[in-house]
């Protein structure tokens, strides 16, 4: 019964990294290859590693695999925003069918401080065709 | 089809297919974020495996390891991203 329980964790888990990794790959973005790695990523790793702690069933395992995953579902996220805001900032290109830019020109040239009102900055990425 | 066997013939294949794929990225990575990104999601899968391979061996201080590879994956992109931005800066 426990081995059946560990064997569906683990292929979802391994399932959800295997998309997750598909995203990475195809999509045609930085910013949307950041959102994919973000979301999937994290689910799947968690997966597997509740399985882990199931298979040992002990406190030891079961205390760092809680600590593993709370530490990986907050990090995940600050490094995703941490890389997207800096490639923002030095203007990589993004996707041609994005439709909406809500942050153009609204960081500073020269401190990079975010902005609410109208700025007029030249931190603008262009849309591209092939990335 | 016992555990060991799954494991080794089902999940590894998939997380060793999913490596591959995010090592094309990174060879391909026409922009640096791209690499970062390629390279943060190449140590999560890596935590995955030693998370398998703790369960192989039965010995659980694999575990301490994958500890130590998930601080390394923030710090590394923590620290990327910031140079990244400081590069820009004259």
């Amino acid at each position: 019964m426990k081995d059946i329980l560990i064997m569906i964790l683990s292929t979802f888990g391994a399932l959800f990294i295997l998309s997750s990794s598909i995203g990475l790959l195809r999509k045609p973005d930085i910013f949307l290859r950041i959102s994919v790695t973000g979301k999937a990523s994290t689910l799947g790793i968690g997966l597997i590693l509740v399985s882990t702690a199931l298979f040992f069933n002990n406190y030891s395992v079961t205390t760092r695999v809680v600590a593993i995953i709370l530490f990986l579902f907050i990090t995940i996220s600050i490094g995703g925003h941490l890389l997207a805001r800096a490639a923002y900032i030095i203007k990589t290109p993004i996707w041609k069918g994005t439709k909406i830019d809500d942050l153009a020109g609204q960081y500073d040239d020269v401190t990079h401080e975010l902005y609410s009102e109208k700025h007029h900055s030249s931190i603008k990425p262009d849309p591209t065709d092939n990335i | 089809m016992s555990l060991q066997d799954y494991l080794n013939w089902v999940i590894i294949p998939i997380l060793g297919l999913s490596v591959i794929l995010v090592f094309i990225r990174f060879l391909k990575g026409p922009s640096l974020p791209d690499r970062i990104i390629a390279l943060d999601m190449l140590i999560l899968i890596s935590i995955c495996i030693i998370a398998i391979y703790s369960i192989q061996t039965n010995q659980s201080t694999f575990l301490d390891i994958a500890l130590l590879f998930a601080l390394i994956a923030f710090l590394s992109t923590a620290a990327y991203s910031f140079y990244l931005e400081q590069r820009e800066r004259k």
